[in-house]
């Protein structure tokens, strides 16, 4: 499930402003080191080498080095700057047919060695209660490989004051065209991971993230009306040659507002936002009704996540994340039976391996090269997202190469891959779907969501929302929210824009497990359109 | 290391306090030691234990601060991070919202810390997986759940001479029961103070029940209902609203507290009469620590009083601003409630629904504080004073401000186990008129 908060400056601790993420903070420059792939080859042999003395007949070691650095500004300063670096071994074994797992930030073979026999030890132990010894479909060692994400220029390289620079023109711009307070943040991650297994395989991965946000609000004293609008970007596995914000990556959408593919224009996109905010200050309130929804791509991305990613995630399906995160109405019997999940038209892929995506990856945490797979196929429901120790359950002998562990010290499992829509064979566009809607409304961008625990029931709003009437954007309106069941809503798509508009949409923060775990997921898709949607009015009166 | 007692923490912090050329120099240590089991499917799916200890140092010269962290604590780590963060702050932007560091305070120490807790082992994690799982496979019934306990302590001290410690412990158990046709759910969730409060044998009973009472529910049409919320469904929605109770946000225009044409609504009526809302570092039964993030001492306050606001939360940096004294912000929020328990509320009510559990809820429109959520784990109608069915779950559009201004009654107060709330809860179950449930869902 998303967070709903993102506390990007941290809490507080007698007066310090800490970081909420693990690890230390360090200054820029040690940003841009990396550790000596042979030190990192010579402790993986070494926790192995320890591990099957111990008795494992498996292990893995995952020695990661997690960077992340905030720039997190408001209205006209800088509220903090924050580096921090979070480096150490985790190790997984099987011994007795169960798994065990330890970590540590000592990075010496005696360090690691110990680590991997307490992982024994605890393999041991819980081998005792085990009902099921654990089943690994196969991967084969790939040998010592590398993959580095294709990245322009490291974010990590950009300095400081560069990032403070544009981060204040961009609020500055806010401000000039009608904002009253604006907050902008730039968020970069680097995960150095290196994998080895006892299958054979010594992985070094080079990983890259980066997120713009902002938000910006403007209030009518007058009135006590206040109204914000999200910026419109997406996390993205770029550099910073995302913020670059090149012509040919603008989108002037129909109703005029613009979005972006590769590369964003942060300062065009906060002075829009200053405009639209003003304008939702005036725009009449929706009624509510029966709408034939045209999304744009900003707001499908959540969609696709909340109702497919998450319903065919195997471990939910198989109620192990019953206690936090929910299980899944798309039980196994459904796919049997060729659950008509959406209308022919829809058709769902995952996959580890769209350029510029969160989740692409040359390999996954537990060495298996990543890849691309059906989940919708004609509309229905063929496949789930699975990994090494539940292929078998499917019936399958490789593992989907979904999984994924947050951070050194937590244990890898499944996660979410990419999960997105195809677009549609023919090249419609945007325009050409909005005029064939005679009563409908257009929502850009996203806005608040909520599921129920078995991914039936869902609300989601938006940033952005044009009344369509009899072919065209007529004008901005307020207080949308869209209220679905799942497959009534993927069998109502009657329509996919073409290939040239798709875009990826994602998070940074999705959140499974107990302890809780985040992972950073994209989704893409081109516009589409869902007959007869039910859309509620969300304004209210206090007193 | 990870856990220092006062004496080894003041050592570190006064050498590292010393070590600093800066103008000012603030310090401050903590560690922690989490153990956990999670089981689901009937079985345990992990467990473990993590341990973290950390220093962070902030420096400050004139307005330009900088931070640094280390987590090793031999004289030459302490000082590379204070050189660290001395480069950081003098290349560091001036912020014209700093804040100096506080001079010496006085903090009363609060009762946030159990020895038995601090002393939990991965046997009696065990157990309490065991005793959850074992009446749930009697009854046909599977259990998913998790037990986090954890013991750490936080210690800073400035160069201005202010110092604080403490040690805390915290229990924290949650369990979904479903029953094995998948037609019925039960939860329960309990924080205890001492492990010996806390009987899994016992509270799985609560989830057991609610998830056969569950099953056989029925379509009722969605609408405006009075409801029974038990506290921790109440919670969900009431610790949400906290979120906007900061005074810099109602000044500036853009919260449910701000008044038309500028302020803040501190004084007025915005609740019923009946909703009194006040915090207290030394409650019993939700203790915290007795300092904020800035250091500043907590004391009980009263936040909302007889249904008026009586407080919002100030920064140092906003009270200064505004010319208001800046208490420190509250660590944790109780509701005052009646004497009824929640089975004597629901002999009372005519026809209404009660809500075990709300549940994915998030923002809708800050203007008026808007949620949505859904029910979950035990949903049943009442009619005259008893419950009738248990009913298919419903999601919600609904206002807490909207909430607190339709109570018909309130129950007794208790704290409210685990449940997405970031700090200690304490609300009285309540009953509530012209709840507004928008659609049906078909989730179990």
């Amino acid at each position: 499930m998303l967070r709903r908060e993102f506390i990007a400056g941290g809490v507080g601790l007698g007066g310090l402003l800490l970081t909420t993420f693990p690890g230390r903070a360090i200054a820029a420059e040690e940003l841009v080191s990396t550790l000596d792939v042979a030190l990192k080859k010579r402790l993986a042999d070494a926790a192995m080498g320890a591990a099957r003395d111990a008795g494992a007949r498996y292990c893995d070691v995952r020695i990661g080095r997690y960077l992340r650095q905030f720039v997190t500004t408001r209205d006209t300063h800088v509220e903090n700057v924050v580096n921090t670096e979070s480096t150490g071994v985790g190790i997984r074994v099987i011994a007795g047919g169960a798994w065990g797992f330890a970590a540590t930030n000592d990075l010496s073979t005696d360090g690691v060695a110990t680590a991997a026999r307490q992982a024994v030890a605890i393999a041991k132990a819980n081998a005792k209660n085990q009902t099921e010894p654990v089943q690994l479909a196969p991967t084969p060692g790939v040998g010592e490989v590398a993959w580095r994400a294709p990245i322009v220029k490291n974010a990590m390289e950009v300095p400081v004051k560069e990032k403070v620079d544009l981060l204040l023109s961009v609020n500055a711009a806010a401000l000039a065209a009608g904002a009253n307070f604006v907050n902008s943040v730039i968020f970069a991650v680097n995960e150095q991971k290196y994998f080895a297994s006892t299958d054979g395989s010594y992985i070094d991965q080079d990983v890259h993230r980066i997120w713009a946000p902002f938000n910006v609000t403007v209030v009518d004293k007058a009135t006590g009306k206040f109204r914000s609008r999200d910026g419109l970007s997406s996390p993205c596995g770029r550099g910073y040659e995302y913020l670059d914000g090149k012509a040919s990556d603008k989108v002037v959408l129909p109703g005029g507002a613009t979005v972006y593919r590769n590369s964003y224009d942060m300062k065009e996109d906060a002075i829009a936002a200053a405009q639209q905010a003003r304008a939702k200050l005036k725009a009449p309130s929706v009624k509510p009704g029966r709408y034939d929804l045209v999304l744009d791509p900003t707001n499908m991305w959540l969609t696709i996540h909340e109702l497919i990613g998450h319903a065919t995630e195997l471990d939910r399906v198989l109620g192990y994340e019953a206690n936090y995160a929910g299980t899944s109405f798309a039980t196994r019997d459904k796919r049997d039976a060729h659950f008509q999940y959406g209308s022919p038209i829809v058709n769902v892929v995952a996959d580890k391996l769209q350029p510029g995506s969160l989740g692409g990856v040359g390999y996954d945490d537990e060495g298996v090269k990543t890849k691309r797979w059906d989940l919708i196929r004609d509309g229905k429901l063929v496949d789930y997202q699975s990994i090494r120790d539940q292929a078998h359950i499917l019936g399958k002998t490789a593992s989907d190469g979904c999984c994924y562990a947050d951070n050194w010290a937590s244990v890898q499992f499944q996660r979410m891959a990419n999960v997105s829509l195809e677009p549609g064979k023919a090249e419609t566009t945007p325009a050409d779907m909005i005029a064939g809607v005679e009563n409908g409304i257009y929502i850009i961008g996203d806005g608040s969501f909520s599921i129920d625990q078995q991914r039936y029931n869902a609300q989601f709003g938006g940033e952005l929302f044009f009344e369509i009437k009899n072919g065209k954007v007529t004008q901005q309106i307020e207080d949308v929210a869209y209220q679905i069941r799942t497959p009534e809503f993927w069998n109502a798509c009657v329509g996919i824009c073409g290939p040239a508009d798709y875009r990826l949409g994602g998070s940074f923060f999705d959140g499974k497990g107990q302890p809780p775990q985040v992972s950073a997921v994209s989704h893409g898709s081109s516009t589409a359109r869902f007959n007869g949607i039910n859309v509620i009015n969300t304004a209210r009166a206090l007193g | 290391m990870i856990l220092f007692t006062e004496d080894q923490a003041r050592a570190i912090l006064t050498k590292v306090v010393a070590m600093s050329k800066a103008d000012e120099c603030l310090a401050g240590l903590t560690g922690s030691i989490n153990g956990n089991v999670r089981f689901a499917l009937n079985n345990i799916s992990t467990s473990g234990v993590v341990s973290d200890a950390s220093l962070a140092v902030q420096v400050a010269f004139g307005k330009r601060s900088g931070v640094a962290t280390v987590n090793q604590f031999d004289d030459a780590s302490l000082e590379r991070c204070v050189r660290r963060a001395e480069d950081l702050a003098r290349l560091a932007p001036e912020n014209p919202e700093f804040m100096p560091a506080l001079p010496k305070q006085v903090y009363r120490e609060t009762p946030t810390f159990s020895a038995a807790t601090a002393a939990i082992t991965p046997e009696f994690r065990a157990k309490v997986a065991a005793d959850s799982i074992g009446p749930c496979r009697a009854s046909k019934m599977t259990a998913a759940g998790f037990l986090q306990d954890s013991q750490g302590f936080e210690a800073f001290a400035n160069s201005k001479g202010n110092w604080g410690y403490q040690r805390s412990t915290d229990f924290q158990y949650t369990c979904t029961v479903r029953t094995d046709d998948a037609r019925g759910s039960g939860w329960v969730g309990f924080n205890a103070l001492e492990p010996s409060d806390f009987s899994a044998e016992r509270e799985i009973q609560t989830a057991i029940r609610k998830a056969g009472a569950s099953s056989e529910a029925e379509a009722i049409e969605p609408g405006k209902y009075t409801v029974i919320l038990e506290p921790v469904a109440a919670a969900g929605l009431i610790g949400f609203m906290f979120n906007f109770f900061d005074a810099r946000q109602a000044d500036e225009g853009r919260s449910f507290l701000s008044k038309k044409g500028g302020g803040n609504k501190i004084g007025e009526q915005v609740f019923g009469p009946q909703v009194n809302i006040y915090s207290d570092p030394w409650d019993k039964v939700g203790a915290v620590v007795p300092w904020d993030g800035d250091g500043r001492p907590r004391a009980r306050m009263d936040i909302v009083k007889n249904g008026k606001v009586a407080a919002l939360d100030y920064s140092r940096y906003w009270a200064q601003k505004q010319g208001k004294a800046a208490p420190g912000s509250p660590g944790n929020v109780i509701m005052m409630g009646g004497t009824k328990s929640t089975a004597e509320l629901i002999r009372s009510t005519e026809r209404g629904i009660l809500v075990s559990r709300t549940w994915y809820i998030r923002l809708v429109d800050p203007q008026t504080v808007l949620l949505t959520g859904l029910t979950r784990d035990g949903t049943f109608y009442i009619e005259n004073g008893v419950i009738k069915y248990p009913i298919k779950n419903l999601r919600f559009n609904e206002s807490p401000v909207i909430m607190l201004n339709n109570i018909e009654e309130l129950g007794r107060t208790v704290r409210v186990p685990p449940d997405e709330a970031p700090v200690p809860i304490m609300v009285p179950a309540m009953k509530l008129r012209d709840f507004t449930f928008t659609s049906l869902s078909d989730a179990v």
